[in-house]
């Protein structure tokens, strides 16, 4: 059983945005990344079936610069085996992303490819589903837990409302939210191992970006608020500005 | 002529709401750069007796392929009849709704059609015939505007953010030939498990009720549901990161930069302290309300209106108070 997760390196959640000076990209300066949260979740589902089947390989892949190495080193640190940095500049076009990776997954003998099911940067929710487009493999999204039987995959997948159970044959691409894979901490020796696991650098092929950023811009400022009261007496307060003033009621 | 083609959503036959906005919207870059908009449904048979409605919200025509096994959402039976559609009308550019279908349907549209795809926009603006598209970064700490090259230009836009507006047109309905064979789908929905309870999403709820640490464990949600229930059936309950990696709710219900960004009408952010990435996904609702012990805690910053106490006393109130007005 051969995996292949994708992954992508991105600003750490906490961390605050800001603007360059040419308006258009994100000042890389002070910015801790990591692995997307979601790309964890896929990694740990992997490694979590190549345990229970007591075979198989791991294979991470990022399109990134260089530095992505440090997270494709991170993912190889929780126990992945070897890892691939198509290198190329980061874009919100996801499907020429998805092409580059699409290239390099082509033949690559994967029964699983596992993606998050969103990118905590971009938050375009479209690379996975588009490689399986265009390699022409089912695809389940959103997808907390599955397991895998008889070539085929059987996936939990939430949706609006409830849980579908969806079936699919192999190879398939799958995006994995947060369900029952919580992320394995790098332990030390998992640290020292992943510094000799085979991390190959290649260039991606990757197509110019048909997405264009005019610019970026901070959200606006809400108006100051107001406190309201201390309290349950300031209940009907709030009451009467919701309907009155905020017309929200 | 740069006509507009709208992807509307139905569940078990009836229209969603987000339908109206995605219309609305095809309706006024229609009208900014001089073409009709196309509506188009998929559903089982019976499906174009419920969609009448897309013509009062602008659309010009209106598509519908009726075929068994598109009742539900299904990527493969939709992709492949939607793609003919697309490809027949010469797009200048598609636009559906950024929900749990259109997120999944949207990347395997464009990429059989090879054109490139913004996701959840919030705004949509005609300028030198170009469309310019908003859309949040990391959450919305960011807005990008964006153009696509190329044609169609393809968008799924958030519900909730678009207005709704009436504006009668012909709608004249015109039923399309839909090629599906279900025997080819490789993807089979094997049984679906309905959570409880009948809340919409948190992702598409007009007012959502959410709940962080300062509810001190999750038997104490009940108080939070009873606030919802009272406020109505267009009511989700919300949760913060922290209760959610606590356990105390599930993640579908979590609002944030690792979990969903909303845009409701109305926002409760109870015992919720407001951390960034909790502030990222919610901070475009229309109006917020924090209610918080801690008179200091950064939610009451993007908050419209706050109320500095106890949740157990003041959200049991709040609920009285709002039954009353339904009441009134």
């Amino acid at each position: 059983m051969k995996s292949i997760v994708c992954i992508k390196r991105v600003p750490d959640t906490e961390t605050r945005i800001k603007i360059s000076e040419d308006g258009k990209s994100i000042d890389p300066a002070g910015i801790k990344y990591v692995v997307s949260p979601y790309d964890e979740f896929a990694v740990e589902a992997a490694l979590q079936l190549k345990e229970s089947r007591g075979e198989g390989e791991v294979v991470v892949v990022t399109v990134g610069e260089s530095a992505a190495g440090e997270q494709l080193r991170s993912a190889l640190a929780m126990g992945a085996d070897r890892a691939v940095l198509l290198k190329a500049q980061a874009t919100q076009d996801g499907l020429a992303t998805a092409k580059a990776l699409a290239a390099e997954l082509k033949d690559a003998g994967a029964d699983l490819i596992l993606f998050g099911m969103k990118a905590v940067d971009d938050d375009q929710q479209q690379v996975g589903p588009m490689v399986a487009e265009l390699l022409g493999l089912p695809c389940v999204t959103v997808v907390g837990q599955f397991e895998v039987q008889d070539g085929k995959v059987v996936c939990h997948r939430e949706v609006e409302g409830g849980t579908e159970v969806v079936e699919a044959p192999l190879p398939a691409v799958l995006t994995i939210t947060k369900g029952k894979y919580e992320p394995r901490y790098a332990s030390l020796k998992g640290i020292m191992a992943a510094k000799k696991k085979p991390l190959e650098e290649k260039d991606a092929q990757m197509a110019e970006s048909r997405v264009r950023v005019q610019s970026l811009s901070y959200p606006a400022e809400r108006p100051e608020g107001r406190i309201v009261g201390t309290g349950p007496d300031a209940v009907p307060e709030l009451v009467r500005l919701l309907r009155e003033e905020a017309k929200a009621l | 002529m740069p006509n507009v083609l709208a992807i509307a959503e139905q569940r078990d036959g009836a229209l969603r709401k987000v339908s109206h906005e995605v219309v609305s919207a095809a309706r006024r870059v229609a009208d900014a750069v001089g073409g009709e908009v196309h509506a188009v449904v998929l559903g089982a048979a019976g499906v174009a007796d419920a969609v009448g409605d897309l013509g009062r919200y602008g659309a010009d025509r209106i598509l519908v392929g009726e075929a068994e096994g598109l009742g539900r959402y299904n990527p493969e039976g939709y992709v492949a009849a939607l793609v003919d559609v697309v490809k027949g009308g010469d797009y200048f550019a598609v636009f559906l709704p950024a929900s749990s279908q259109g997120k999944d349907l949207a990347p395997r549209l464009a990429a059989r059609l090879d054109v490139p795809l913004a996701q959840d926009a919030t705004a949509l603006a005609v300028e030198g015939g170009e469309l310019v598209i908003t859309r949040p970064l990391y959450a919305g700490k960011a807005f990008a505007r964006v153009t696509l090259d190329g044609a169609p230009r393809m968008v799924s836009l958030r519900p909730n953010v678009f207005r709704a507006e009436e504006s009668a047109k012909a709608g004249a309905v015109q039923r399309i030939d839909v090629a599906v064979r279900p025997d080819e789908w490789r993807v089979r929905v094997r049984e679906v498990v309905a959570s409880a309870g009948e809340r919409p999403d948190v992702a598409e709820a007009s007012v959502i009720v959410s709940g962080g640490r300062g509810m001190r464990g999750p038997e104490h949600w009940s108080i939070l549901e009873d606030l919802c229930d009272a406020i109505g059936p267009g009511c989700a309950l919300g949760a913060s990161r922290a209760v959610v990696d606590a356990g105390w709710r599930p993640h579908s219900e979590q609002v944030g930069q690792t979990g969903k960004t909303v845009a409701p009408q109305l926002y409760f952010a109870v015992g919720i302290s407001g951390a960034i990435q909790h502030l990222a996904g919610m901070r475009t609702a229309k109006t917020i309300v924090a209610i918080n012990k801690d008179p200091d805690a950064p939610i009451f910053k993007v908050a419209d209106y706050g109320i500095v106490g106890d949740a157990f006393e003041v959200v049991p109130r709040l609920a009285e108070e709002i039954r009353k007005l339904r009441e009134g």
